[in-house]
């Protein structure tokens, strides 16, 4: 067969490597170009997933530490950062109702007690795992005011439908109003 | 040539009446927890079904049809009977016993953990261990695959091997190394806690030991499919194979980038740090180049097809093409669906953008579109192609054949298109119910509404498939034309050795996963706080 091959058909090979190959590069260059987006976002923006690997034991977290019940909900540090601890458990958050401020970076810290639960609020990028043993960390700059819910977005039982928590986004005037007293914050009827 | 028509058969069908289950049980999810359904009173029932559901769907349809499709090929392909047809047997049997047991397991809610399992919540030992058993079926088939290769080698020393089988051989090899990852969670971590042997678990490193498998699975699971886009649809249609090489770049490329990749589903999780995502990231990109290349080259098979038909110009030749042969319409619609689908998966993998999407019902449209429509919709050709050889039926009624893939596309873009949509409005996924009466859940309700419509479509196209499957066997038996693979556009050229086998691409397949996961697990593996209490699920 190889002699009789004609030269229309061995060009028509040519032409479908060149094809081919040129392809190739478009592809390798579409891929390099995702990567290059993926390292300049995260160096020039610092914008990365929750970056740390951080334990805490389970069975002592209510009793001492940082994720006692007093020490949950939103605080503005005396080095003016905003930090907002919470738990998740079968089947609520604590606390349920969280206030934070708009345009000023807010830190969550947060873990869970027994199963592995996880939140997104609204429709922002504030969007987390919180695995039983390990406190995750991120933070965020909430653009809008207003009130956005946060509902458990991981499988965690029966119950699970039923876990959501809201998170009320104030103007940055009137949350630094409310938070210079020193005290937490939230907005959990009482 | 097919001789072992009995165990492809077995297999197809077990595979297909699984699934008719299973879908029925996607749609009975949908109704419940749309506002058309008052809700149930139990909301376990829901997640028992969604543990039944994904069960059946991730493990066992795509397990048994890369089997039943893999033995034929092996003789399809290499022209010889399959070697080992007691074994093959065997795992079959295993996998049956396996699905058994997780199933009646499942069906008495000691097993409401989801397919994902989810440490530290712990079902009842019987639901692993069939799982084990599905796994360890399907090892029998990976040896087999690798046996009857081998065999076909020796026989014909210096040849190349058909490119179905060398896809298929991959698909085994990718498969074999994937399940280790699920296999060491379930066997080393799960399976202790679930006896009773001890009451705590790693539930961090389980996630990573899940996710060694839970990514590449996927490509274990479209294996089948681009088996079918390289060597089946350029004959089905009349063209031919634009380029066998890059069938086999792409089988092997899959075997290299599959498995480390998976901690891109851990991106959200805090107990793999940012160095190890990153890197997990970019491996994702690579792993869209073979998809890449597929689209070309089967785009350009087509075309070839179009051609031979008349087609002239840029575009004339889409006009050309046998817009009423069945398996057009099924790659058309298949790449309309991988191209959307795949679209989402660049934005799941990327490292900042997945925190808009991460666990909300975008992830369950992306991966719906991706395997329930484009890769099983192939998975229904496959079984159309083989049936004549099967059971000796004569060609399968057609424009039945085509209504069937037509509600198989349209109802899969209407369940799956409204899930991106609320995704992106942070509606969160695995929910037993929405309250719909929340101010802000309530304009999101007509979504639910529309994936629930388009679920029933896709029931309905699952019994026409299982209606033209079975009445196959009940037509007058004739003696089936013989079974041909695509014919090479450029037949004749000569097969680069590296090509013909896997020895490399096996040993950067197990370097690569080594490297991209031995430090996290060595370094989760070390932690003490990490280990928390189990939480046992169901009565027991």
């Amino acid at each position: 067969m190889t002699a009789a091959t004609p030269p229309a058909h061995a060009h028509s090979e040519a032409v479908a490597i060149a094809a081919e190959r040129r392809w190739v590069y478009v592809v390798g260059a579409i891929i390099a170009l995702l990567i290059l987006m993926m390292v300049v976002t995260g160096l020039h923006w610092a914008s990365m997933p929750p970056s740390r690997v951080e334990t805490v034991d389970v069975k002592t977290l209510h009793l001492k530490g940082e994720f006692v019940e007093n020490n949950l909900g939103t605080t503005l540090g005396t080095d003016g950062k905003v930090t907002v601890r919470l738990i998740a458990q079968q089947y609520a958050f604590m606390p349920q109702c969280i206030v934070v401020p708009a345009e000023m970076p807010v830190t969550f810290r947060g873990t869970a007690t027994d199963a592995i639960h996880g939140f997104v609020v609204g429709t922002t990028n504030a969007n987390t795992m919180l695995i039983p043993g390990f406190v995750a960390t991120f933070t965020t700059t909430f653009k809008k005011t207003g009130e956005q819910l946060m509902p458990c977005h991981e499988y965690c039982g029966t119950g699970h439908e039923a876990m959501w928590a809201k998170v009320q986004v104030l103007p940055p005037q009137e949350f630094l109003a409310r938070a210079r007293s020193g005290e937490r914050l939230s907005c959990v009827a009482s | 040539m097919l001789l072992a028509k009995k165990l492809v058969l077995a297999h197809f069908w077990v595979a297909f009446v699984a699934f008719l289950g299973a879908i029925v049980l996607g749609e009975w999810q949908m109704f419940v927890r749309s506002p058309l359904a008052q809700w149930v009173n139990n909301p376990e029932h829901y997640y028992r079904s969604v543990t039944a559901h994904g069960t059946v769907m991730a493990y066992v349809l795509p397990t048994l049809v890369a089997m039943g499709f893999g033995y034929a090929i092996s003789e399809l392909a290499l022209k010889r009977p399959l070697l080992g047809v007691k074994w093959a047997w065997l795992g079959f049997w295993l996998v049956v016993l396996g699905t058994a047991m997780a199933a009646v397991t499942m069906a008495m809610g000691k097993a409401s953990v989801l397919y994902t399992f989810y440490p530290p919540m712990i079902a009842s030992p019987f639901y692993y261990f069939g799982v084990v058993l599905v796994v360890v079926g399907s090892w029998v088939w990976v040896a087999l695959m690798s046996v009857n290769l081998h065999a076909w080698k020796k026989e014909n020393p210096g040849q190349t091997v058909p490119l179905a089988m060398f896809g298929n051989v991959a698909g085994a090899y990718l498969w074999a190394w994937t399940s280790v990852g699920a296999a060491v969670e379930v066997i080393v971590l799960i399976l202790p806690a679930s006896l009773g042997w001890t009451d705590t678990i790693n539930a961090g490193l389980a996630r990573v030991f899940f996710s060694w498998t839970l990514h590449a699975i996927v490509y274990f699971w479209l294996m089948p499919a681009y088996i079918v886009f390289y060597t089946i649809v350029p004959r089905a249609i009349g063209g031919r194979l634009y380029s066998d090489t890059m069938g086999r770049v792409a089988f092997v490329l899959f075997l290299v980038f599959s498995m480390p990749i998976g901690i891109h589903h851990l991106f959200a999780d805090p107990q793999v740090g940012a160095g190890f995502k990153f890197v997990h990231a970019a491996m994702t990109a690579m792993v869209s180049v073979p998809t890449l290349l597929t689209v070309f080259t089967i785009v350009a098979s087509v075309e070839i097809a179009g051609r031979l038909r008349g087609g002239t110009g840029l575009f004339g030749w889409i006009r050309a093409l046998p817009w009423g042969n069945p398996m057009m319409l099924a790659v058309t619609f298949s790449f309309i669906m991988l191209g959307f689908g795949g679209a989402g998966g660049i934005i799941n993998m990327s490292y900042q953008l997945n925190e808009t999407v991460h666990n909300t019902q975008w992830v369950t449209g992306h991966f719906h579109l991706i395997f329930a429509g484009a890769i099983v919709l192939m998975y229904f050709m496959a079984a159309y192609e083989l049936w004549p050889q099967l059971t000796g039926s004569g060609p399968l009624p057609q424009s039945l054949i085509k209504l069937q893939v037509w509600l198989w596309f349209i109802g899969m873009m209407i369940l799956s298109m409204p899930w991106h949509l609320v995704g992106l409005l942070g509606m969160p996924r695995r929910m037993a119910y929405y309250d719909y009466t929340h101010p802000d859940i309530q304009p999101q309700a007509w979504t639910v509404i529309a994936s629930t419509f388009g679920g029933l479509l896709l029931v309905i196209s699952a019994f026409i498939l299982v209606f033209i499957l079975a009445r196959a066997h009940r037509t007058p038996k004739t003696a089936p034309p013989p079974f041909t693979f695509s014919l090479e556009a450029h037949p004749g050229g000569r097969t680069p050795a590296l090509l013909n086998g896997y020895a490399l691409w096996l040993a950067m397949m197990i370097g690569l996963t080594l490297v991209n996961y031995g430090f996290p697990i060595a370094q989760l593996a070390s932690l003490k706080e990490a280990s928390v209490p189990v939480i046992p699920i169901g009565s027991r």
